[in-house]
């Protein structure tokens, strides 16, 4: 009985997955506008801003960026899962859901996941316009792969705060209003864009701690990008642990708070 | 035996600056294969009773049960029994018709084959098998009722709910989403419907539930409601003012019941007992006697006739209900 409800589960999960990929192609401005606001940002930051930010030790700016450039992609893509959740809600898609004998997990589990692979497609144009650009990565495969699945593993516990934060706001043009009020200083407090060396001394350990510039940090290193940290300390030599630990808390706050909001739809 | 029974069913909603009192001690009881029309205005409480015998929102008090389940603490096997469909219709305008069918059949935990099946042979009933492959954003309103109506049916549910089927659809779409309610009936399935329309409860309920602040204020056949209604009437616009009394004289002649006047309008109702003959007869009397008329019509009562007489007050859209229905 339990082994059937975890398959239900997981088959019920996919079938959700399924319906959200579906409609990708079928809105073909959100994923083009997703990929052409990230290319605005190599552009603008490669060749506009870059040349005004210098790196210690005189390392090239473009391949500082492109980690941070993802990074920031996924962290952006909240605001489309977000949307997405609140968009379903609205539209009475959530209700016919609950009406049916469907695993109740699935609706959230099925949006997390193919936010992932949404964010993975996303993630493939993004390179090759990095590798464009002149990123390259200068490390071994199973390094370059590890890199990508902390991207990925960040993407699920992003869409985790997406699938919160659309329940939560529950219209359309709120949740578009305050995912970018959190996302953006989210990635701009961070080390997306300039060493945090750059930033004044009370506000450095916060860009440091950020979860985004974990990640970052933890992209550069794995693919050997310059990855310039002022200070020693957690943040700065275990960015890799220190990703980790971020989603394991965030997972364990989001995930809960998502699924708890799920079900007091019915109250 | 009953297929749905509420008792004293409470819902209220409450947020930070009002309480409203969506239901206040709903009772109802719908017969296995029977369909009971809920008939009442917007902010009744007709959708929140939907809502939660379709187990998508708990009462606040009282109990009710769906083919003898109990729709809070059995919530999971009833979705088995039930199939929903909303006055917002709820299907994925970015999937196709096909798409949306074999969606809602996988998660009524259909196998995929048979989930296909299931999806072309409700396409080919309900019409909608040459847009099978379009995408719903590019249907009619009435192909996305339809189509919503079929997602409702994929598991092949012993007891619908059909939250105001028509609304919103134009007269020849409201007739053939008549017609396929009906073959639905006809199979046996048990129908809640909601609706605003006493047309409507008419034409496809056994009995007729009236809703008026969240409480069922009279129920009965619709010959039953319209009896206590007083029936239909009799419309006359005189041409001129002068000719109202005299035309009062000859409407009421060998007539009991009340009429009513609109001096402004020079328009007088009476009750028609015997329908389209006795209007025959009150033209041909009202001619006889040489008195002008403008326009002259037989009425069938209304939502707001069946209002007027159970509460003495119209049924009026409360302004406030945009908050105590749908959500």
């Amino acid at each position: 009985m339990a082994g059937s409800a975890v398959r239900q589960a997981l088959e019920d999960g996919l079938v959700v997955a399924w319906r959200n990929l579906k409609r990708v192609p079928r809105i073909p401005e959100l994923a083009v506008f997703a990929i052409l606001q990230s290319i605005m940002f190599v552009l603008l930051f490669a060749f506009v801003f870059g040349g005004a930010i210098p790196l210690p030790g005189g390392a090239s700016y473009r391949e500082y960026l492109m980690p941070g450039i993802f990074a920031q992609t996924i962290v952006f893509a909240t605001a489309t899962t977000a949307i997405g959740m609140t968009d379903d809600l609205s539209k009475g898609i959530l209700d016919r859901f609950r009406s049916l004998p469907m695993a109740r997990s699935a609706v959230l589990s099925g949006r997390t996941l193919s936010d992932v692979v949404y964010n993975g497609g996303i993630l493939i144009v993004l390179m090759l316009s990095g590798l464009a650009v002149g990123w390259r990565v200068h490390t071994s495969v199973p390094e370059f792969l590890a890199g990508v699945g902390l991207l990925l593993l960040f993407a699920f516990v992003m869409a985790w705060i997406g699938v919160w934060l659309g329940l939560t706001l529950r219209t359309v043009e709120v949740t578009q209003q305050v995912s970018f009020t959190v996302l953006f200083p989210l990635t701009f407090l961070s080390n997306v864009f300039v060493p945090t060396q750059s930033l004044p001394w009370w506000l450095r350990p916060l860009a440091e701690w950020n979860p985004v510039s974990a990640l970052t940090a933890a992209t550069r290193h794995l693919w050997g990008n310059p990855n310039p940290f002022a200070a020693s300390g957690l943040p700065a030599e275990h960015p890799i642990e220190l990703t980790l630990i971020w989603v394991v808390v965030l997972l364990a706050i989001f995930a809960p708070l998502g699924v708890w909001r799920y079900r007091s739809m019915s109250r | 035996m009953s297929a749905i029974v509420a008792e004293g069913l409470v819902k209220i909603y409450r947020s930070r600056k009002s309480e409203v009192r969506a239901l206040d001690g709903l009772d109802l009881t719908v017969a296995e294969g029977t369909v009971l029309g809920l008939l009442g205005p917007n902010g009744a409480g007709k959708t929140t009773t939907v809502r939660i015998l379709a187990t998508l929102l708990r009462p606040d008090s009282g109990r009710a049960t769906v083919g003898g389940l109990d729709v809070v603490h059995q919530a999971q096997q009833i979705r088995r029994l039930i199939g929903l469909s909303g006055q917002y219709a709820a299907v994925d305008e970015n999937l196709t018709g096909r798409e949306n069918l074999w969606l809602f059949g996988r998660l009524y935990q259909l196998p995929s084959a048979e989930a296909r099946r299931r999806a072309d042979d409700l396409l080919e009933q309900f019409e909608l098998a040459d847009a099978a492959d379009r995408v719903v954003k590019t249907y009619s309103g009435g192909m996305r009722r339809r189509l919503d109506l079929a997602s409702a049916l994929t598991g092949r549910p012993r007891i619908l709910f059909l939250d105001e089927p028509t609304t919103g659809l134009d007269p020849r779409g409201r007739l053939g989403m008549w017609d396929v309610i009906r073959g639905l009936v006809d199979e046996g399935v048990t129908l809640l419907l909601t609706t605003q329309y006493l047309e409507e409860a008419d034409a496809l309920a056994n009995t007729i539930a009236v809703v008026d602040h969240g409480r069922i204020i009279a129920r009965g056949t619709s010959d039953e409601l319209k009896a206590q209604v007083g029936g239909e009437r009799i419309e006359v616009v005189v041409h001129t003012r002068d000719d109202i009394a005299r035309a009062i004289v000859v409407l009421t002649a060998g007539m009991d019941g009340d009429h009513t006047i609109d001096e402004h309008m020079r328009k007088i109702t009476v009750p028609a007992r015997g329908g389209a003959q006795r209007l025959a007869h009150v033209v041909r009397e009202l001619d006889d006697a040489q008195i002008g008329i403008d326009d002259i019509a037989l009425r069938r009562p209304t939502l707001d006739d069946v209002f007027l007489s159970l509460t003495g007050h119209a049924a009026e859209v409360a302004a406030a209900s945009g908050a105590s229905d749908g959500r």
